[in-house]
């Protein structure tokens, strides 16, 4: 007997797949054909034995928290990063630097240099200046107004310039004292930041320090202009202060 | 993946470790394998969640644990690869047999064991979707990557080989 069609779909209605009309269909037809009726009993014996001999494998117990512990460790490397070895490899890196700069400190200590001296005396002005709540003694922001204080109070006129359009807008002034004379004192703003500027004399001839410091997470810069010494101080970073310099 | 996504992730995808296990158990045949499978599947599953657009999670990720699985045997090479694709055997003719029901009563859950893991991976792959998962065949084409014609032709030739085997082992067994 021949059923053409329907016994390929035999299997599809024995997996529950044929839709109500041809479940229909099939169920007539299995009604009526005797080689289909076999073969559906068969598929249903198979399907049973299958069913019932738990060929299902389970999982090992610990498996679901080895998955879980692997996935806390991917979660965490994608969120901060591949933390674990390049911590090690940073801190590897920085033990060199940090020998460096011992030895830095270490031999700056022992020479004791004017440099380091008026280094340390420009941190301690800056701090002094925000603590004592005097950043200034004239407040305001027009260089104009700034650059004319300044007379009669200190036996040179300091070059006063409002870098508002760098983002460094002019705070105001201040006299301060450093290294045994009298010094104006500039002080701008960077995002809270204050910085002070500090400008003072300086002859030709006398060799001054040039660079850059950091003192108790203050850094401090310093240059010369046109026969004037400048040091610069905050607690902003090196690249930041350094456009102020410019 | 934010605290949220976690979250969701275990709510709609760690519940199908089970049949993440039995699957790649089935297609790996190894323990220790299937292990390595599901732990890489929940990985690949983690990182390409987003894109995990809802639905049933089941067949979502049992498609990863199956891709899983074959991407292994590919990286194994071709000493990996020990599963012949199947599509082409001609197909065996289903003669008139004696009762069946008589022949599957005694077939012990071992040789149906061995009988399924005998058959080539695609075949099993299906019936082990089928019986075992339970899946639509909507889902085995999902799961498999193919259309649903070839999951019906799939099943049709691995149960009649599944019978085959069971028979030859019974008339083996009792000669």
């Amino acid at each position: 007997m021949s059923c053409g069609a329907q016994a390929e779909l035999l299997e599809a209605y024995l997996d529950g797949e044929l839709d109500l009309v041809r479940s229909m269909e099939m169920e007539r037809h299995l009604s009526e054909c005797e080689t289909c009726s076999v073969s559906l009993r068969r598929h249903r014996a198979l399907r049973s034995a299958l069913g019932g001999a738990s060929l299902y494998f389970e999982a090992p117990k610990d498996l679901e928290k080895r998955v879980g512990a692997e996935l806390d460790k991917a979660m965490k490397a994608s969120s901060a990063g591949p933390v674990f070895p390049w911590r090690w490899v940073a801190l590897a890196a920085s033990l060199p630097s940090m020998a460096i700069l011992a030895w830095a400190l270490l031999t700056t200590a022992r020479t004791a240099s004017d440099t380091e001296l008026l280094n340390r005396e420009i941190v301690s002005a800056h701090v002094r200046s925000l603590m004592a709540d005097h950043l200034t003694d004239v407040p305001s922001s027009d260089q104009h107004t700034v650059k004319p204080w300044f007379n009669g109070k200190l036996d040179f006129s300091p070059e006063v310039r409002d870098l508002a359009g760098e983002g460094y807008p002019l705070v105001g002034g201040r006299l301060d004292y450093l290294g045994g004379r009298g010094v104006a004192a500039l002080v701008y703003e960077r995002r809270k930041h204050a910085i002070n500027v500090f400008v003072w004399p300086e002859p030709s001839g006398k060799a001054t320090f040039e660079g850059e410091a950091s003192r108790r997470g203050y850094t401090v810069i310093r240059w010369r202009r046109s026969g004037m010494a400048y040091g610069a101080v905050s607690d902003l970073n090196l690249a930041e202060l350094r456009e102020l310099q410019r | 993946m934010p605290p949220t996504e976690r979250e969701r992730f275990e709510r709609t995808v760690l519940p199908h470790l089970r049949a993440a296990y039995n699957l790649a158990r089935w297609l790996t045949r190894n323990g220790q394998d299937a292990e390595d499978v599901v732990q890489e599947a929940y990985l690949r599953a983690m990182r390409f969640f987003a894109g995990f657009r809802g639905g049933d999670g089941k067949a979502w990720l049992l498609t990863i644990v199956r891709n899983t699985t074959y991407d292994a045997w590919k990286r194994a090479g071709p000493a990996g690869l020990t599963v012949g694709l199947d599509e082409d055997t001609p197909e065996v003719e289903d003669d008139a047999l004696g009762p069946e029901d008589l022949l599957l009563q005694e077939a012990s859950r071992q040789a149906l064991m061995e009988a399924l893991e005998a058959l080539p991976v695609e075949l099993r792959e299906a019936l082990v979707l089928r019986e075992l998962e339970g899946l639509s065949y909507k889902e085995m084409a999902e799961v498999s990557q193919i259309p649903i014609g070839t999951v019906m032709s799939r099943l049709a030739r691995g149960r009649k080989r599944l019978r085959r085997c069971l028979e030859e082992r019974s008339r083996g067994g009792t000669a």
